[in-house]
């Protein structure tokens, strides 16, 4: 990446502020807060998808745990601010224990993709089997396919009764949005990230080279787990129920969706890729006509057809070729052609 | 007589009903350059990748410099200084020439030591004019050159290469020459080869693999005038 982090960190101040201020003249609070909320989750499969090279079918698994874990834990404690960090937690723990799993018994990738795809149903199914009173955890109750609702929301932390709600809950969002993607952007500059996309491009190459290829992808992995976990608490709170149709396969296939068109091995790719999904689903839902599902669907064998980079990198190089200078590899090689030229000649 | 720095005893390797590598046992002294040839099927490469731990034996022992690293996974064997670099080019394509040495480089060494050490090995294998291009629109020569950068710039004392000559021309083959000599001052190297000028140009001691078994370890020029070695080059029975 070029540039430095603090650059970076001076960008992403600016374009949240403005967009921040931008937005809700267009589009309700209310919906910029779950696009916000889809964005990070986005993020989340971006980092370890783009830059990890792990191909998570699961990942609204974890976005479930973590509402999961924030409404059942916002029961029981009655104030949010625990419940927000164990909700970061439980599934980064659950993902760094999956994770052990398949990397240290040195699964191939499709494996990957069918445990990951598996668990995601496992949870799916157990929670919608949950119904009974006998399903509590401390106060709350499962609820099976009606989910729980009637949670402590979002509130200052230390003072249960200022509840955190409305535009107040969007600049929450949009804040913690910018810091995770700070954090993901520092974590991408520092040796471990330039490793992570070593091991992306070549794992045998980089045990060759003495890294431990195992150990680096669960990190990884439970960071972008920690992430969707965060995504889903903020879910939580924006809907102020949570079902087990957050684990629903049709909300992972999405957040594949989502990284594929916004573009992967890009950070705000699948973010853009996210929102603008989710807000078009948004409009879509409003009318009767085309069926929601079949849309999706359409955009990604268009995107993959077409632009299979995505649109931001499809963008990144229409900027370069337009405004920026020529990249020095194609001048090299440009050089080197005409060299040989010459010897042919 | 200088340390053994790896030795293997008893080597054996068996696919379902092939043995592909038949006890052996190899000793590799302190800064040795050696070679390691034989036909097809010899078992070479086999031996190589049990010793880079890319296959685990299936019998027999061995040591790293007192070590036994039978079991041991490839980051562990690398971790202990040991360079390597496999037949194929196995680079990270879309990354450059900088970070894909910067990479190896990191393992040993600090971020900002870790920048030296890689503008050192890049001025050392002449790669300045290439350093932020990404490897994979180099010309098959220069990504061998870079990934012997990859196993230069961690400092090894064992450099294991598998077929570093394949595929390249006469010219890069001198400049491979050259690197492989420089960095034989400071570590042992094994070299597994095809190409017979190529070996006779770099090596001084030769082990002729046949059939899963050494054959014969000798001084080159006396490897290559022994009838044994000729008739199994040929094919001829012996």
């Amino acid at each position: 990446m070029p540039g430095s982090l603090s650059k970076d960190a001076i960008t992403i101040i600016l374009v949240t502020a403005i967009l921040i201020w931008v937005m809700p003249l267009l589009i309700s609070t209310y919906t910029l807060t779950v696009l916000i909320v889809y964005g990070m989750l986005g993020l989340s499969l971006g980092l370890i998808w783009g830059f990890g090279g792990i191909l998570c079918f699961g990942q609204a698994a974890f976005f479930g745990l973590g509402a999961y874990t924030y409404a059942i834990a916002a029961i029981n404690i009655g104030e949010s601010t625990v419940p927000m960090i164990l909700a970061v937690l439980v599934p980064a723990v659950f993902a760094a224990l999956l994770g052990a799993m398949m990397f240290y018994g040195r699964l191939n990738d499709v494996y990957l993709g069918v445990i990951t795809l598996v668990v995601t149903l496992i949870l799916f199914k157990f929670i919608n089997s949950t119904a009974g009173p006998q399903y509590l955890i401390g106060n709350a109750r499962l609820g099976g396919f009606n989910g729980i609702p009637g949670f402590q929301t979002l509130n200052i932390p230390g003072h249960p009764d200022d509840y955190i709600w409305g535009d107040s809950y969007f600049y929450v969002c949009a804040v913690l949005l910018g810091v995770v993607f700070f954090l993901v952007s520092a974590l991408l500059r520092s040796s471990f990230g330039r490793i992570a996309v070593g091991i992306r491009e070549n794992e045998t190459r980089m045990s060759l080279m003495g890294y431990d290829v195992r150990a680096r992808k669960t990190v990884l992995f439970a960071a972008g787990a920690a992430i969707a976990g965060l995504a889903g608490a903020l879910f939580a709170n924006w809907a102020e129920i949570v079902t087990p149709s957050l684990f629903s396969l049709g909300q992972s296939a999405e957040i594949i969706i989502w990284c594929i068109v916004g573009g992967l091995g890009t950070r705000l790719g699948p973010i853009l890729g996210a929102a603008g999904l989710a807000y078009l689903k948004f409009l879509l839902g409003q009318q009767t006509l085309i069926d929601n599902t079949l849309i999706t669907g359409l955009i990604l064998v268009l995107f993959v057809l077409f632009l299979p980079k995505g649109i931001v990198p499809a963008l990144a190089s229409l900027w370069k070729v337009s405004f920026g200078r020529r990249p020095k590899g194609r001048i090299h090689l440009q050089r080197r052609m005409k060299s040989r030229g010459r010897i042919n000649g | 007589m200088a340390e053994i720095i790896l030795e293997t005893q008893g080597l054996t390797m068996r696919f379902g009903g092939v043995v592909a590598s038949n006890n052996v046992d190899f000793k590799l002294r302190e800064k040795e350059l050696r070679c390691l040839i034989g036909p097809n099927g010899a078992g070479k490469s086999t031996f190589f990748k049990c010793v880079t731990g890319l296959q685990t034996p299936t019998e027999g022992e061995i040591y790293m410099q007192g070590v036994e690293t039978t079991r041991w996974m490839p980051h562990q064997i690398a971790s202990l200084g040991v360079g390597i670099k496999t037949q194929t080019p196995n680079v990270m394509d879309s990354l450059s020439v900088f970070e894909n040495i910067w990479l190896a480089a990191r393992r040993f060494h600090a971020p900002q030591q870790a920048n030296r050490k890689t503008q050192e090995i890049i001025e050392r294998l002449a790669l300045g004019s290439i350093a932020r291009d990404d490897l994979g629109q180099l010309a098959h020569g220069e990504r061998q050159r870079v990934e012997l950068g990859l196993v230069a710039v961690g400092d090894p004392w064992l450099v294991l290469l598998d077929e570093p000559a394949a595929g390249m021309s006469a010219e890069d083959v001198e400049r491979m020459t050259e690197i492989i000599h420089e960095l034989n001052k400071t570590a042992a190297i094994i070299i597994v080869e095809h190409d017979m000028q190529f070996i006779r140009s770099i090596a001084e001691v030769v082990t002729v693999f046949h059939q899963g078994k050494v054959l014969l370890e000798d001084h080159v020029d006396r490897v290559m005038s022994d009838p044994t070695v000729r008739n199994v080059y040929l094919g001829k029975k012996n």
